[in-house]
């Protein structure tokens, strides 16, 4: 079945040529579209005809183009990934859109996730509450054969749900307090949920959720946005887990 | 020659890594302090080498173009990790994963090398297990396995279909681990542009500062470059858009040797192409192949049908199927490894059975296994790659077959590397996908992880030891050197160049030009006449490049079209080393098919007495022929036979 074309579409977008600007919304309108290409296939498009009338393509992050990687990141239609559920913005297709739409594309708007340039922010923040604990401590060598652990299904099949967070920040820029409990609480099930991880349990939960606080990330207050936007479907429960090692973790102290 | 002792040690073959790791020197912990180590590339074999190498005590400087360690493209591996833990009672055993990568390889990797591949690999389960990696498990709390492409054991191991994800994040954990230590220093958005080689030995690089356009310099006592494969050489490829060649080519440039840059694999199952606007192709896990069964119409009136979109998939009876891969080869059926499959299935389409409306597609079925297994079971082995298939193409494949075409995947050629890792640079060390070693002429499904890893967890570790253990008399690099000095105004000059060209269009154009010669003239079948022609048409549009290419923007500031121009820049230069490669192969091996060199019944012919080896080139200058050397193959154990799997 051959996809349709959009014949027209204006795209809003926000401009902002390094951190120092302040930033504004430009629109463009771009033609023939196919509904079968990616949202970013159209951003590649729209780019080149940018650099033909010798204006500065707009930025954005992406690499792998297929919903693993965690680098894409926009803002569309006020939505984390866009319009469409369980993925990122690489995955998503024009098909959901209509003919003659504006769209609008915003990058993350998070104190903690500075914009860099136009689409693109800086997610350094996430690599920081990781390295503040978010693995387990063994070294390369002088480890157990791989099944003198024997690990329940249930509990190998609940960590990695939350395993499979791609740190994309979408749960960041969906939560009106841009918390970043649901990334947090991710690493801390899917670690905590396996007895390799359980010895470090309670130092892991301590140390990212006050590196997550310093870092000026907001609290959680419950409001689910970043689960509904979450493109690997993360429940929050995870956060109720992380709640409980936190709380179990301060009253040990 | 002597720059090509590929120090392979003697002795028995399941003897050698033991012996040679007895024989290696070693560094002393207080002298790895003073030491310093660069890993450009943060994948499975970068992220585990800089993480271990840390560990032991040396000074890792540690290097990424992407905005985390955590998004090098090892993430996007879906299937599996292989492993000879023999945990199935299914008589598998190191010698048996050895001799099917030698075999899946089409006889054209090295024994030894692929020997302690299969050795090590018990290892990395243990390792990633410890780490966290939630690996599939049975219902009595073990480890599950899958099976994979070109085995008839099943030793893959699996989390979910994104092991590569969760190996990464094992690898990335560790590495945070030392960061947060204070042991690797991370440098992300930084691409490395150049090498820098002082007295002969590698002694640092030179990167752009992604962010700020900034040109700096590193120095150190050795430089690991784990930067992966050069598959984008295509266009369309299943690889990340920001992977590149462009660090293995810098080293190449330097006299680094690169070799069999013409084997390239073919992923059999990936979505096909749709349009003129696509930017790049999505793999579908081989481990599918477990459960779906390939088919195409028997008849081509049939196939005419489905390309019109008169019928459906549904409406073609059984007997009207034809299940070509269980047809041609009963023994292996769905499983044949993926140069074979891949063939089979452009054979079929340029026969004219393909089913979508560009005829370039055949079916990827699961009714089957749906009504065997029930559709939970195929939803908790597939799911992800379910969903996927069905935002990309809009199409339910519990409903429908999938429909899938071949597309390029991964690069089994790279910068030429010793027993030890060493390229043919001393101190320069080449790891993962950017180096040549492990699988020949075709890698077999799994197998990368578990090079990536073995490279960076349990090979490199011991052997960079050899080489540091005479150099811990060497103050640490001084960066103002005019070898630094030189490279970094050439690196200043070529990006230069490049904004005054001030052409009229864009990368994309030349880029997309370029991936269409490579795929019609050096890709899945290759012939002498279509390899001069390529050589012939890559120099014309890399011409027109260099005098039209336009870059906006500005050089000091993120800049992503510049990043882009720098690699297509270098993917001219090494698509035009894969065609003279192709060209002076003159059999078919592996993912290699050259039309001269057939069987009867159509299957690739090799033709050992001639090309039982590796080829390595040698950099002779901008504009000069490139040299060819080549490293004999020697087979002790294994004997070479016509790869049946029939």
């Amino acid at each position: 079945m051959a996809d349709k074309i959009l014949k027209k579409l204006n795209i809003k977008v926000w401009r902002q040529n390094n951190a120092a600007d302040k930033g504004r919304f430009e629109t463009y309108t771009i033609d023939n579209i196919s509904g079968g290409s990616s949202f970013l296939e159209m951003l590649d498009i729209l780019n080149n005809k940018l650099i033909l009338e010798d204006k500065d393509p707009i930025a954005f992050d992406h690499d792998c183009r297929e919903g693993i990687c965690g680098t894409c990141s926009l803002f569309i239609n006020g939505r984390a990934h866009g319009p469409d559920e369980d993925i990122t913005t690489c995955q998503l297709h024009m098909r959901k859109f209509k003919e003659g739409e504006t769209i609008t594309i915003e990058p993350w708007r998070a104190a903690s996730f500075p914009v860099i340039k136009d689409l693109v922010v800086d997610r350094t923040a996430f690599e920081k509450i990781l390295q503040a604990g978010g693995f387990i401590s063994v070294r390369t060598g002088g480890v157990p054969d791989a099944n003198s652990i024997p690990i329940p299904y249930e509990d190998v099949e609940e960590s990695m749900d939350a395993a499979s967070c791609i740190g994309c920040g979408a749960c960041v820029a969906a939560c009106k307090n841009s918390s970043a409990m649901l990334f947090v609480a991710a690493k801390v099930s899917h670690l905590g949920k396996l007895p390799q991880g359980r010895v470090e349990a309670k130092q892991r939960a301590r140390s990212m959720v006050s590196k997550m606080d310093e870092l000026g990330f907001g609290g959680c207050t419950n409001t689910r946005a970043c689960e509904v936007e979450c493109p690997k479907n993360i429940s929050i429960t995870h956060i109720a887990r992380l709640n409980r090692e936190y709380l179990t973790a301060r009253l040990s102290e | 020659m002597s720059i090509l002792d590929s120090k392979i040690p003697q002795g028995p073959l399941a003897e050698k890594w033991s012996r040679h790791k007895t024989a290696i020197k070693v560094v002393s912990p207080a002298n790895k302090r003073k030491l310093e180590i660069i890993v450009v590339g943060t994948g499975l074999g970068g992220a585990s080498a800089a993480a271990s190498l840390a560990e032991l005590g040396y000074n890792v400087k540690a290097f990424c173009y992407q905005d985390s360690p955590r998004r090098a493209h090892s993430i996007a591996a879906q299937g599996g990790i292989n492993a000879a833990k023999n945990y199935q009672n299914d008589n598998d055993s190191v010698y048996r994963l050895f001799i099917d990568t030698i075999k899946g390889g089409d006889y054209r990797s090295r024994e030894g090398n692929v020997y302690r591949l299969a050795e090590v690999s018990n290892n990395i389960i243990d390792q990633c297990v410890a780490q966290g990696v939630p690996f599939g498990r049975e219902y009595g709390g073990l480890l599950a396995n899958r099976s994979f492409g070109g085995a008839l054991v099943s030793r893959t191991f699996y989390a979910r279909g994104q092991t590569g994800q969760q190996l990464l994040l094992g690898a990335y954990h560790a590495l945070n681990r030392q960061i947060a230590a204070g042991s690797i220093e991370m440098y992300t958005r930084h691409e490395m542009l150049d090498v820098v080689i002082i007295d002969g030995k590698a002694r640092g690089i030179i990167t752009r500062d992604l962010v700020s356009g900034k040109i700096k310099r590193f120095g150190a006592h050795a430089v690991v470059v784990a930067s992966g494969g050069y598959g984008n050489v295509f266009f369309l490829s299943t690889n990340a858009m920001g992977s590149n060649g462009s660090a293995a080519w810098q080293c190449y440039k330097k006299g680094a040797w690169f070799s069999n840059p013409c084997f390239v694999q073919i992923h059999p199952t990936c979505i096909p192409v749709h349009g003129d606007q696509q930017s790049k192709l999505t793999l579908m896990s081989e481990s599918l192949r477990n459960d779906g069964r390939v088919w195409v119409p028997k008849d081509k009136a049939v196939a005419e049908k489905l390309r019109k979109g008169e019928i459906g998939p549904g409406d073609i009876s059984e007997e009207e199927r034809d299940f070509y891969l269980e047809r041609r080869y009963p023994s292996y059926g769905n499983l044949v490894p993926r140069d074979v499959a891949s063939r089979a299935a452009k054979e079929r389409c340029d026969a004219g059975y393909g089913v979508n409306a560009e005829g370039k597609a055949v079916y990827l079925d699961f009714k089957y296994s749906i009504e065997r297994l029930g559709k939970n079971v195929i939803e908790a082995r597939y799911g992800n790659l379910f969903q996927m298939y069905e935002k990309i193409t809009d199409v339910d494949p519990y409903k429908e077959p999938m429909m899938i075409y071949p597309a390029i995947h991964y690069s089994m050629g790279g910068t030429w590397v010793d027993y030890n890792l060493m390229t043919t640079i001393p101190g320069l060390y080449s790891i993962g996908e950017a180096n040549f070693s492990d699988h020949g002429a075709n890698r077999l499904g799994a197998s990368a992880l578990m090079q990536g890893l073995a490279d960076g967890y349990f090979v490199l570790p011991y052997t960079i030891g050899d080489y540091l253990a005479s150099e811990i008399m060497v103050p640490k690099t001084d960066t103002k050197a005019p070898e630094f000095e030189a490279a970094e105004k050439a690196v200043t000059q070529r990006i230069e160049k490049l904004f005054n060209i001030k052409g009229t269009k864009p990368v994309d154009y030349f880029y997309k030009k370029l991936g269409q010669i490579m795929w019609d003239y050096v890709g899945m079948s290759r012939n002498a006449e279509g390899l001069t022609k390529a050589i012939k048409l890559i120099k014309e549009v890399r011409e027109e490049f260099w005098k039209d290419v336009k870059i906006t923007g500005e050089p000091n500031n993120l800049n992503p079209e510049l990043e882009k121009a720098g690699r297509v820049a270098d993917f001219f230069d090494i698509g035009e080393l894969m065609a003279r490669d192709a060209l002076d192969r003159n059999e078919s091996c592996g993912g290699h098919f050259r039309d001269e060199s057939v069987t009867d019944d159509g299957e690739a012919k090799r033709d050992d007495e001639n090309f039982t080896y590796v080829s390595c080139w040698e950099w002779k200058g901008e504009g000069l022929e490139p040299a060819l050397h080549k490293e004999e193959l020697v087979f002790e154990n294994v004997k070479l036979t016509q790869r049946s799997y029939k």
